[in-house]
């Protein structure tokens, strides 16, 4: 299967102080898979989707090829003019960012915003695009979409913002959707209904899927390769399963064990239940 | 603190404008010594006279040293200024630390006072208070502060208000810290930036309040010299001597964005993050050389 | 094992804003009643909404639960009475880290603090030198800001302070939700040592079970104001609440 997206040493350096802050990263996207980023706060892991999608800040300068496939052939992110990048951001990759609470005007509500996100990117009328805004509620399974359309962002929960953000992101039915962070600020319940909305997207629609965590477990559960990342620099990248079984670097040892140490008690405590009942 | 001193020390534009503001009060105090004429010493026949030795900066229509007027001006534009600025800082921190650590009735007190004295409208509130108790720089500057400290006020306890929120603070209260510490040891070294802020923008406008006073007639009376009310003057005689207004004009103008430049070095040294930020701006401006 | 706090029957209401100029009172917490035992470690978890933020203001003496039959005891005695006799005995950790340290102070200055409070005076190097060791800081990080620091090191110097007053009682109000999963296991087994070291009882508020699971002893679930479930950690499996029965489905397992 040929890549959807290929990165090949992507380097951002701060013009300010000339440090390099993502050191020649490299990593493929096939169409219909899931590729997990993981790392730490600070490993870069938002700095690369958002260097390859034109969106970091102007004193930071992006070298290296992002070659996005299309009809006919590739077609270099950082190569593009900002107008052109528009509307791939709008129309083939679309970009999920971890606050959900903060990516909502707090002053309008939740229907009319996510219109809007239609209206400008497709280019159809108000009434049009409220249809798409309740089809796309209620893939996402959303109780009571109409209810929801009114809100505003402070009325809903941060999961359920987040899942609004994700029925935008698949409405638009872009090629990718990079998801930056989704279940950070989120607690137990909320997290596992987003993940599974994008389990359900990934079945479904058959959208690749950039999934950046620092969340272990929930990388595992969905994605298909895995990209550790440190400090700017790739440390591991490979097929998900065996990564996480046999991992070759030690940071990415240290991560697994870390993880697992978390969910020790927790998972003996339920075998011990399950045992027992 | 300690801090605080080492990065003001290091920052060039904050020395500079510390240093120029102190030059510019050192000289409004030592004007009575300096001053090579009286203020109000008039010389009809010299009138309208540019620069020269005699006279450094002309004289005025009058025929009065213009040098002069502006040193013995800056008593009452820089120094009642100040004056009036402290007052109304004073009574600002007092009532809006009180309002905004304590909350509750004293709060709700304190507020609806402000309320009140809000309601009327700047200007108006002077010209009564004035009206009532007379012309004279002592009872503008007493104006102005009824006038303004309900604004500090409120300004003072929205911003402790915020910091209230912050968790150290809450460690403080919860570690057993009494009230008169956590004021004096957090609450107003944190907040002393942005009320140095607030204060350094004020002076500019206080400035001007007392020149437009004084030019309605009530509030120096000539033949008194101040920097708003010599502008004012030079104002009359524009086409014919247009050269009379730079010097109020300029002394004002040096004197306002000296404070606001000093109250950006003050906030930038009190917040240790905010120094690393602004490096990192202005290092935008060297980009060119950074990639050649 | 002798209780060191019990709350009891607590509730908790909020004016907000409503129509027509009339408040609402929102019940946050309604009827709040569990025990922490001395020496134990008690996990409260509910999601954000359950009133979890509310009950530590309470715990901690910050605000005051409404007037009725409803009482947060320490020793036998009322929370606010207690700590003013026992002046460093209870501390927090927050959740926020950026905003638990005063910006303008070292880290010597923070650590230095509490104990000052307390009435130490003198050179208190030696006191700090300690608390860092115990806390596996470097102590060249003495003359550093906040800022300077990274989140792990940071939260490890609020812990650092918390103990500095050798307190019984620590509240850790959601104090790794905001570090990453593999920084979030150290803090958790250092806090576990310090507990078991200094002999400390723990109130450890959190969203996330499996943190819970690992530090604590029992675990209680707050929904919606409401304590819906006790139960001791190692019997999570037989909690009978539908809410907690959820809650425990929905952690998302990382085996490999």
């Amino acid at each position: 299967m040929s890549n959807l997206l290929a990165v090949r040493n992507l380097k951002v350096t701060d013009l300010r102080n000339q440090a390099e802050i993502i050191h020649g990263v490299s990593f493929e996207l096939k169409k219909n898979s899931c590729l997990g980023i993981v790392g730490e706060s600070g490993s870069g892991k938002s700095m690369t989707a958002k260097a390859m999608l034109g969106l970091t800040n102007p004193w930071l300068r992006s070298q290296g090829t992002a070659e996005l496939s299309n009809e006919h052939g590739v077609l270099d992110l950082l190569q593009q003019d900002e107008s052109t990048l528009r509307a791939i951001r709008g129309q083939r990759i679309c970009m999920i960012l971890q606050d959900a609470m903060s990516a909502f005007d707090p002053l309008a509500k939740i229907g009319s915003q996510m219109s809007e996100t239609f209206i400008e990117n497709k280019g159809i009328c108000r009434s049009e695009a409220r249809s798409m805004v309740l089809a796309a509620l209620q893939m996402v399974n959303m109780p009571e979409p109409e209810q929801v359309l009114k809100k505003y962002s402070h009325q809903l929960s941060g999961g359920m913002l987040q899942r609004c953000m994700v029925a935008t992101a698949l409405a638009m039915k872009p090629d990718i959707i990079v998801a930056d962070e989704p279940t950070t600020a989120l607690d137990s319940i909320n997290q596992r209904l987003v993940v599974e909305e994008f389990k359900l997207l990934r079945q479904e629609t058959g959208t690749a899927l950039i999934f950046i965590s620092h969340d272990l477990g929930v990388v595992q559960h969905l994605a298909d390769q895995v990209l550790v990342m440190r400090s700017g620099e790739r440390v591991e990248y490979g097929e998900a399963r065996s990564t996480f079984k046999n991992p070759q670097h030690e940071y990415t040892k240290y991560l697994i064990d870390s993880r697992l140490e978390m969910s020790k008690s927790f998972q003996k405590a339920m075998k011990r239940g399950a045992a027992s009942a | 603190m300690a801090g605080f001193w080492t990065r003001f020390k290091a920052d060039k534009m904050a020395l500079v404008m510390a240093a120029f503001l102190g030059i510019v009060i050192l000289l409004s105090l030592l004007a009575p010594l300096i001053a090579p004429y009286h203020p109000a010493h008039q010389d009809i026949a010299n009138k309208f006279a540019l620069p020269s030795a005699e006279h450094l900066l002309g004289t005025d229509q009058l025929g009065r040293d213009m040098l002069s007027r502006i040193l013995w001006g800056g008593q009452i534009t820089v120094l009642w200024s100040l004056a009036t600025m402290f007052c109304t800082i004073g009574i600002g921190i007092l009532l809006g630390v009180v309002a905004g650590y304590f909350r509750g009735w004293i709060d709700e007190v304190i507020m609806r006072f402000c309320d009140i004295m809000l309601s009327f409208p700047n200007e108006v509130l002077i010209l009564a208070i004035i009206g009532v108790m007379g012309t004279g720089i002592f009872n503008i500057l007493l104006a102005m502060v009824i006038a303004k400290w309900a604004w500090y006020v409120r300004m003072i306890r929205s911003i402790v208000i915020q910091f209230m929120d912050k968790n150290y603070i809450c460690f403080a209260q919860v570690s057993g810290c009494s009230a008169r510490h956590i004021i004096n040891k957090h609450l107003l070294p944190g907040a002393m930036g942005e009320i140095c802020v607030l204060a350094t923008l004020d002076a500019g406008g206080i400035i001007l309040n007392i020149s437009a006073l004084s030019f309605l007639g009530l509030g120096v009376q000539p033949p008194t010299a101040e920097w708003g009310m010599m502008l004012n003057e030079a104002k009359k005689v524009l086409t014919i001597n247009p050269w009379q207004m730079l010097p109020p004009g300029f002394a004002i103008f040096l004197v306002v964005a000296a404070f606001n430049f000093l109250g950006d070095s003050i906030q930038e040294a009190l917040d240790p993050q905010l120094d690393k930020s602004m490096k990192k701006r202005l290092s935008i401006f060297s980009r060119k050389k950074a990639v050649a | 094992m002798p209780n060191l706090i019990e709350i009891k029957n607590i509730g908790k209401s909020y004016l907000k804003a409503g129509r027509n100029f009339r408040d609402t009172k929102v019940k946050v917490l309604k009827g709040v009643t569990f025990t922490i035992e001395e020496g134990l470690c008690v996990g409260l978890i509910g999601e954000s909404g359950s009133g979890k933020s509310t009950l530590t203001r309470l715990i901690l003496g910050l605000e005051k639960p409404d007037k009725g039959n409803g009482a947060i005891l320490i020793k036998g005695l009322p929370v606010r009475q207690w700590i003013k006799a026992n002046q460093g005995k209870m501390s927090v950790v927050f959740q926020d880290y950026t905003s638990s340290i005063n910006p303008q102070y070292t880290v010597r200055e923070t650590l230095e603090e509490p104990m000052r409070a307390m009435g130490h005076k003198g050179n208190l190097d030696g006191k700090i030198d300690v608390l860092l060791d115990k806390v596996s800081l470097s102590l060249d990080l003495k003359d550093r800001y906040a800022h300077e620091l990274s989140g792990g090191q940071v939260q490890r110097v609020c812990i650092a302070r918390a103990i500095s007053t050798n307190p019984k009682f620590i509240v850790l109000d959601e104090a790794i939700s905001s570090l990453d999963v593999s920084v979030q296991t150290q803090v958790l087994n250092l806090l576990h040592k310090l507990r078991l070291d200094m002999k400390m009882t723990y109130l450890f508020v959190a969203h996330d079970l499996q943190a819970v699971a690992h530090l604590c002893n029992k675990i209680v679930f707050l929904y919606r104001g409401e304590v819906v479930e006790e139960v001791m950690s190692w019997d999570l499996a037989n909690a009978q609440n539908e809410y907690a029965k959820s809650l425990l489905a929905s952690v998302i397992p990382f085996e490999v």
